[in-house]
C-alpha cells in the first residue's frame, strides 16, 4: 500500500518536473512547479519528515512559488522569442543530462556504507521516553545542537530581505517625505511674524499676522493684503512655508 | 529505520531524486533564454538534494538530515527572493530579461 502511494507521488513529481522545464507558457511552468512541490511534500511525509513536508507546502508553495508567479505575471515579456534557441540547445542539454545520470547510476552501483558509523543524532525521536513528535525532536535539535547554524540562517534571511528591498525600492520624485533636518532647522522667525497694529486698522493693510512672511502674497486675492514688499517676496517666496 | 522507508527501500527515493536533478540540469540547458525557467530549474535541483537528505535521514534514523533540509529551504527562499529582485530591477532598467543581453561585463 505504501509502495503504491510512493510511486504515485514519485511519478507525478517527475512528470511535473518535466513539464516545468518544457511548458510553453511560464505561468504553466510555475503551476507545475507548485504541483511538484505538493508531491515532494507527500514523499517527505512517507519518509517521516512531517514538519518539513508542512514547511515545504507553506514556505515553498505559499511564498516562493507564488513569488515566481507574481514575477512572471508582472513582467511583460515576449516569451515566444525566448524559445527560439530551444532546438539548438536541446541535444547538448540531453547529452549533459545523460552523462550526469550515468554518473549517478555508477555512483549508486558502487555505493558502500562506511563500517564505522557515528551514532545517529535523533534529538530524542524514537527514544524510549514517551512519544515525541517529529516537530519537537527537530526543535530540540535546532535550538541546542545547531543553534549557530540556525542563527546564521536568520542572518541570511535578514540580508536577503534588506537586499531585495534595497534593490527594488523606487524613489518617487513626487513623493512627500519627511526631512528631519529641515524640520529641526526651522526657526520661529521663519514661520511667525508678530506685528504692531495701529488701533482702528485691520490687519489686512499690514499684511496679516500669524503667517510666515512672504507666504500670503501668492495665495490671497491680489492686492487685498496691500502692496507686497518686493525684496521679501523675491527672497522668501516658498521658504519657511511649512511643507 | 522508518517503517515506510523500510518497506519501500532507499533506492526508489534516490532514483526519484536523481531524476529530479537530471531534469533540473536539463532544464537549465533547454531554456537558455528564459532566466525564470532557469531559476525554477535551480529550485528543482535544490528539491532533489532535499529529497536525498530526507530519505537518508529516514533510513538512518538520524535527524541531522532534516535539520539540513530546513536550512537548505531557508537558503533557497533567500536565493529566490534576491534573484527575482535582481530580475525585476534588470527588467525595469533594460526592458527585457534575455539572458543573451546580459553581456555588459563581457563574461
Amino acid at each position: 500500500m505504501i509502495q503504491l502511494v510512493f510511486y504515485v507521488f514519485a511519478t507525478v513529481l517527475v512528470a511535473s518536473a518535466a513539464m516545468v522545464i518544457s511548458a510553453r507558457n511560464p505561468v504553466h511552468s510555475v503551476l507545475f512547479l507548485i504541483l511538484g512541490f505538493f508531491n515532494a511534500a507527500g514523499l517527505f511525509l512517507i519518509a517521516g519528515a512531517e514538519f518539513l513536508a508542512m514547511i515545504l507546502v507553506i514556505v515553498y508553495v505559499g511564498a516562493v512559488a507564488v513569488l515566481f508567479l507574481f514575477v512572471v505575471m508582472m513582467l511583460d515579456i515576449d516569451f515566444t522569442k525566448m524559445r527560439e534557441g530551444l532546438q539548438r540547445y536541446a541535444p547538448f542539454g540531453a547529452a549533459v543530462g545523460c552523462v550526469l545520470f550515468a554518473e549517478l547510476v555508477m555512483a549508486g552501483l558502487h555505493w558502500v556504507t562506511s563500517p564505522v558509523t557515528p551514532a545517529p543524532i535523533t534529538g530524542g525521536l524514537g527514544e524510549p521516553g514517551g512519544p515525541m513528535t517529529n516537530t519537537s525532536a527537530l526543535g530540540t535539535l535546532i535550538y541546542t545542537h545547531y543553534i549557530l547554524l540556525f542563527q546564521l540562517c536568520g542572518l541570511i534571511l535578514l540580508v536577503a530581505m534588506i537586499g531585495a528591498i534595497t534593490l527594488t525600492l523606487r524613489e518617487k520624485p513626487t513623493g512627500r517625505r519627511q526631512i528631519i533636518g529641515k524640520q529641526h532647522d526651522r526657526m520661529r522667525a521663519d514661520t511667525l511674524e508678530m506685528l504692531d497694529l495701529p488701533l482702528g486698522n485691520g490687519t489686512n493693510a499690514n499684511g496679516g499676522f500669524l503667517r510666515p512672511p512672504g507666504s500670503y502674497y501668492d495665495t490671497a486675492v491680489p492686492g487685498s493684503y496691500g502692496i507686497p514688499p518686493s525684496d521679501s517676496r523675491a527672497s522668501e517666496n516658498g521658504e519657511g512655508v511649512p511643507k | 529505520m522508518n517503517s515506510a522507508i523500510a518497506q519501500i527501500g532507499l533506492g526508489p527515493f534516490l532514483t526519484v531524486s536523481a531524476a529530479l536533478l537530471v531534469l533540473g540540469v536539463f532544464g537549465i540547458f533547454l531554456n537558455r533564454k528564459n532566466i525564470i525557467i532557469i531559476m525554477m530549474s535551480m529550485e528543482l535541483i535544490l528539491l532533489s538534494a532535499n529529497l536525498n537528505f530526507v530519505a537518508f535521514s529516514g533510513a538512518l534514523g538520524d535527524l541531522s538530515g532534516q535539520v539540513m533540509v530546513l536550512f537548505t529551504l531557508t537558503i533557497a527562499a533567500a536565493e529566490a527572493a534576491i534573484g527575482l529582485a535582481i530580475l525585476t530591477v534588470y527588467f525595469r532598467n533594460r526592458g527585457s530579461i534575455q539572458v543573451d543581453d546580459v553581456a555588459t561585463m563581457k563574461g
